[in-house]
């Protein structure tokens, strides 16, 4: 043994803890956004900006910069830069939901002045724009006719082509396939009408219809449904399959009762989705389904009306009655929209596979 | 009821990857066979293609023989699910149904295959639960999911699952290794109570237990990192452990390896 290992030995001296550092009050953020927002305040008065969007960009940098210079000179540059990697990120949330919230408020509060069972229990029948009174009825039974014909359509396809795709496509076709898809993903969606009009109604010669219309948003749906059940696919484990398989199961009986029924929540949450996203479409509508102040419960016959549509008509309308009507209909548009992703959430967690702790 | 297996010239593949090279040997009827060797020679591969698991895995194919009671399951017109229903697997992670029940989880190879009368269904699960020794931990709680359970029950109940469809070989693909040892003990007990009924086949890293569970040991090794995997022998457990033909076999076993 050549070296010695030193031992402690001399005076026990108090010596200041290597772990512990000064850090900033738990209240020191929100200290530095009511200081920053006053600041803004104060600079947007001050130099006359008329825009709030401008007094909250100002507050927001003066945020950020606030709390990393108060934490470099406190805390030091590690911490400071988690401080600034923090705020940043509040500072985009808030950015993300203030837009949101906004709209919310602005369409419940303008469009709650007319929105009453009146409202949802009639349709505009012969009313002229500037009228009050008035609803939505043959709107609402238009989009939900036209939105559940378009999921018959697109969501038995859009399932088994994503089950095609995880469980039994190789090689070529499902590269191919997913090609397509992708591409179809970017299809904008007056030119799904235009396909639509063009093929069913120019060449084979049908009338306008709720049906025309459901095909469009059908063409629209169905990649949305195919990419979003494949992932949740792919996110079944191996181990389920080949436990199924091994027990001697068929494969196509492993897909339908192992498989779908792990992955059945992310389905549905999906499908709903695709759902919400062709409630909104007004260019398809607005080419193949044309417009109709009166019910007409026949999809197949006749042309029908939707939501999203009535809302642009009453819009472009430009009377005030007609500006309420826009408005109460877009409440009900976003309402419908979001009782059908409650309901997504509800099945995907009562669906959803239990731990049992 | 449990059969003898008879294994000559089989090659596995992954895509062009040759993973094992011409494995011929005799699993015996009623006994258990352990697989050890180092990780990457080939035990598993070699295990799934004896209820032709292996060509589930996209490119996997085989080459070869192998025979259950003069039957060759590679023959052409042979059904790979009838071959499954006949040989069972377990795995090594334990992989209960989640969206199932205990009890559905043990009675999921025979609804799932369809062949069954409703009546039997309660008596074939109390069964295989009572056969995996988990009757009286879960007899309570069957309507629970089977996620529920600790990792060693969870693989308890996918031996129940495995042995609902009364195969007649059940392959072990490293059992215990997710495992700690109370619950491992429990699987040995109840390897060696199972093997009076069917013919068992272990792969194992644990040399201890190749020791203590098997009748038969099979030693598979690969000559270099890529290379396929190979028997290098099978013998009694006995004589592998102590007296092995091979120098290899020594090596790996005292630890002496490479």
């Amino acid at each position: 043994m050549s070296t010695t290992t030193p031992t402690p030995t001399g005076p026990l001296t108090k010596r200041p803890s290597t772990l512990k550092a000064a850090s900033l009050p738990r209240w020191s953020p929100l200290a530095v956004a009511a200081a920053s927002a006053a600041v803004a305040i104060g600079i947007g008065a001050g130099a006359g900006l008329h825009s709030r969007i401008q007094w909250g960009l100002i507050a927001a940098i003066l945020f950020i910069a606030g709390s990393y210079a108060l934490a470099v000179t406190v805390e030091g540059t590690r911490q400071a830069r988690d401080r600034l990697a923090t705020s940043l990120v509040w500072v985009m949330f808030l950015m993300a939901v203030v837009p949101l919230a906004s709209l919310i408020y602005e369409t419940v509060q303008r469009g709650i002045k007319v929105f009453d069972v009146y409202f949802l229990t009639h349709s505009m029948g012969v009313l002229s724009d500037d009228e009050t009174g008035g609803g939505i009825y043959h709107a609402l039974i238009g989009t939900l006719q036209q939105v559940l014909l378009a999921s018959a359509i697109a969501v038995p396809i859009g399932l088994l082509t994503a089950i095609y795709l995880v469980e039994y496509g190789r090689g070529k076709l499902s590269k191919v396939i997913t090609f397509f898809v992708d591409v179809m993903t970017g299809i904008p969606s007056i030119v799904a009408g235009l396909f639509v009009l063009s093929f069913w109604i120019l060449i084979l010669g049908f009338g306008y219809s709720g049906w025309a219309g459901a095909m469009a948003l059908a063409i629209l749906m169905m990649p949305v449904i195919v990419r979003s059940t494949e992932e949740m696919l792919k996110l079944v484990p191996n181990e389920l399959r080949e436990a199924s398989l091994a027990l001697g199961v068929p494969k196509w009986r492993t897909i339908l009762k192992v498989v779908l029924p792990t992955a059945i929540g992310g389905i549905t949450t999906g499908v709903m989705l695709s759902v919400a996203r062709i409630a909104g479409e007004t260019a398809p509508v607005l080419l193949l389904v044309w417009v109709n102040p009166l019910i007409n419960t026949n999809p197949f016959e006749g042309s029908q009306a939707s939501l999203p549509l009535y809302v642009y008509q009453q819009y472009a309308a430009g009377t005030d009655a007609s500006y309420d009507r826009a408005w109460a209909a877009a409440l009900a548009l976003i309402g419908f929209i979001m009782i059908l992703n409650l309901a997504a959430r509800g099945v995907a967690r009562w669906k959803a596979p239990k731990t049992g702790r | 009821m449990a059969k003898r297996i008879d294994v000559s010239g089989l090659t596995a593949y992954y895509g062009s990857h040759k993973a094992i090279d011409d494995i011929s040997m005799t699993v015996e009827p009623r006994s258990v066979t352990a697989f050890i060797g180092p990780s990457g020679c080939g035990k598993s591969t070699f295990l799934r293609t004896l209820n032709r698991m292996h060509e589930v895995t996209p490119g996997g194919r085989v080459e070869g023989k192998v025979l259950l009671d003069d039957e060759d399951l590679y023959g052409s017109g042979v059904d790979p699910v009838a071959v499954r229903r006949t040989i069972g697997m377990v795995f090594q992670r334990p992989n209960p149904f989640p969206t199932m029940s205990i009890f559905d989880n043990v009675a999921a190879g025979l609804r799932l295959n369809g062949s069954y009368k409703k009546s039997e269904l309660n008596d074939v699960v109390e069964k295989s639960l009572k056969g995996a020794n988990l009757w009286n931990e879960v007899k309570d709680r069957l309507n629970k999911p089977g996620s529920g359970l600790s990792g060693g029950q969870q693989q308890r109940l996918c031996i129940a699952r495995a042995i609902a469809v009364e195969p007649q070989v059940l392959l072990m693909d490293e059992p215990c290794s997710a495992l700690d040892p109370i619950s491992t003990l429990a699987i040995e007990d109840l390897i060696g109570e199972l093997k009076e009924r069917f013919t068992i086949v272990i792969v194992t890293h644990n040399m201890q237990q190749a020791a203590r569970v098997s009748d038969r040991t099979a030693f598979f090794n690969l000559s270099a990192v890529g290379q396929p995997g190979k028997l290098i022998e099978i013998d009694d457990t006995e004589r592998i452990f102590s007296n092995p033909s091979v120098q290899a076999t020594e090596d790996y076993i005292s630890g002496r390896f490479g």
